[in-house]
């Protein structure tokens, strides 16, 4: 093949021909401001290899430390915690839940047909929603004191805003028809609701509800580091005083508990839906 | 026609019994239910300390507390200079301050979740099923990951804080470590979906298992990486903006330290400004997401 023939190819199909001088350089300087920047942060938040040395250093003792992991001498404050971890799970995903019912009828547009009224109620609970489950903890933590109550207030707070939007989802998505059926042979809307559209949308209410209380069994664990009650305060607390045998003890005991309530949350999901 | 009305009678008769049967069995399992929720409920209850009473001495209270975090705003003075009371300059009067504070807790977002990933992009390859090199490795490295992110974040960054140092350096690798462990999962289920005939191609010419990796399976699956990079970035930079609560960096130190001292107003500034940043990020990502799926179909 000769140059000229080459070269009319080239001309035809460059991108055959592999990447051409322009591009080279522009992946060339995006490679090197990555670089700039990627050092650049680095070196501003200290990544300096004597400090990872020692910091990796201080991690192998406190791992030697956690060995064997020990319930230590106020294992019942442990377990209370626990139990209360998981106590304030529920409640605040049974209130959420309950509460969202409602909203979610509301945020609905088969249900709503005002649509202003329904776009600024949406935007409302996109605003909960985007507001962190530790910072309700801790602004909860200063309008009712410490304890489990700021725990559970708040999981229903952040949680009510994702499950009435799930819960709208879940009722634009039902079938219309059951509804129509029931206002055909005389029905109400509001018997329309309850008899064509509660009983289709009731399963997923009940499993997305089950599904939050999972979740929120992983984030209550650690809603106490704030003060907001539960295993969190004990984890924290331990760690101050360097139990670390005793924190890697409670770090099983969440990870055991958040399957076990896993476990059995599952089962009651996939029977709710095989239902 | 009599006859065989009065020959069906029974068949309705029995249809109509078995009717009531399966009804009164459904209403006693919903009434069992309804019973269990309830016991659980007043077991929560009580173990929580939620008595309806603190409740219902508490609701004022609360009220109180998020009217005074709102600043009062006036309408007259509302673009006026940061002196006027009642102005948006006034509220956000340490703008600057936090907007480096939000810029240092993108930085380390955008860190630990690259970092993260680079972890589990080369722990990924050993933890997919179809491409692990014995199960022995493949079970290793599972159950590695799922360690990884079953631990929070927060619980690492107690942890990190006292090894590390107070920082964003502790917080940084704690979000780093949890997002390997979640990232590695997605990652090893998205090569287990891959098209493995590219790899047989690269193993019957002689390459190698890194090298089967890279040039069959990486191509493949990079755009769905890219992509669950984004998403992942999404959760850090929330993650990142409360990591500070326990001294790990960042604008949740910040916050903490607002909260703490009851500066009302500047409570509900920077929860504005973590918003913001957090919903501006989720679109910018979406748009990524999207551009880095388009590539994926192209390749098809």
């Amino acid at each position: 093949m000769s140059d000229s023939s080459i070269n009319l190819w080239r001309a035809r199909m460059p991108a055959a021909f592999g990447p051409g001088p322009m591009q080279r350089g522009l992946r060339f300087l995006g490679l090197a401001l990555f670089l700039a920047w990627f050092i650049g942060t680095l070196w501003y938040f200290d990544f300096s290899p004597t400090r990872l040395w020692n910091g990796l250093g201080g991690l192998g003792k406190i791992i030697v430390l956690m060995i064997p992991p020990s319930p230590g001498e106020l294992w019942i404050e442990i377990m209370k915690g626990m139990a209360e971890s998981v106590a304030m799970a529920f409640l605040g995903t049974f209130l959420a839940a309950l509460v969202a019912i409602p909203l979610g009828f509301m945020g609905a547009r088969n249900i709503v047909t005002v649509t202003l009224l329904r776009f600024s109620f949406r935007r409302v609970l996109d605003g909960m929603r985007g507001v962190d489950q530790l910072i309700w903890a801790l602004a909860f933590v200063r309008a009712v004191g410490l304890g489990p109550l700021a725990g559970v207030l708040a999981i229903f707070i952040s949680d009510i805003g994702i499950l009435a939007k799930v819960y709208a989802e879940a009722i634009e998505n039902a079938e219309k028809r059951q509804a129509e059926g029931v206002t055909a042979a005389g029905g109400g809307r509001l018997l329309g609701v309850r008899f064509g559209l509660l009983p289709q949308v009731a399963p997923v209410m009940l499993a997305q509800a089950l599904y939050f209380f999972e979740s929120n069994t992983r984030s209550a664990s650690i809603l106490g580091v704030v003060g907001a009650g539960g295993i969190g305060l004990q984890i924290a607390e331990r760690i101050r005083v360097r139990h670390w045998d005793e924190v890697a003890f409670i770090i099983i005991l969440m990870i055991i508990t958040v399957a076990a309530i896993d476990w059995i949350s599952g089962r009651i999901r996939r029977r709710l839906i095989n239902a | 026609m009599q006859e065989a009305y009065a020959s069906s009678l029974p068949a309705v008769i029995r249809g109509e019994e078995a009717f009531q049967a399966a009804r009164r069995q459904k209403r006693n399992a919903a009434l069992l239910g309804a019973a269990v929720v309830l016991v659980c409920l007043l077991l929560a209850g009580w173990v929580s300390e939620a008595h309806p009473a603190t409740l219902w001495a508490g609701l004022p209270r609360i009220f109180e507390y998020f009217g005074r975090i709102l600043p009062d705003l006036r309408w007259d003075a509302l673009f006026a200079s940061a002196e006027t009371e009642g102005s948006i300059a006034f509220w956000f009067y340490r703008l600057p301050e936090w907007a480096l504070l939000i810029m240092e807790t993108a930085n380390m977002a955008v860190l630990a979740t690259l970092l993260g990933s680079a972890v589990s992009l080369l722990l990924a390859f050993p933890a997919a099923r179809n491409i692990a090199p014995s199960d022995l490795i493949f079970n290793l490295t599972r159950r590695f990951l799922e360690a990884l992110r079953t631990v929070p974040e927060i619980v690492y960054a107690l942890i990190f804080v006292w090894a590390f140092g107070v920082g964003a350096l502790a917080g940084i690798l704690a979000i780093a470590l949890h997002s390997a462990g979640a990232n590695g999962k997605l990652f090893a289920e998205a090569i287990e979906n891959a098209d493995m005939k590219p790899w047989d191609g690269v193993t019957s010419a002689g390459g190698s298992w890194f090298a089967a990796c890279r040039f069959a399976i990486l191509p493949q699956v990079l755009p769905n990486f890219l992509s669950y990079l984004l998403l992942r970035f999404e959760i850090n930079i929330r993650s990142a903006s409360v990591i500070g609560f326990v001294g790990a960096g960042g604008i949740g130190e910040e916050l903490y330290k607002v909260i703490s001292f009851n500066y009302y107003e500047e409570i509900s500034a920077i929860i504005l400004l973590i918003i913001l940043t957090v919903v501006s990020v989720d679109l910018l990502s979406e748009r990524l997401r999207h551009a880095a799926i388009g590539r994926l179909e192209a390749t098809r």
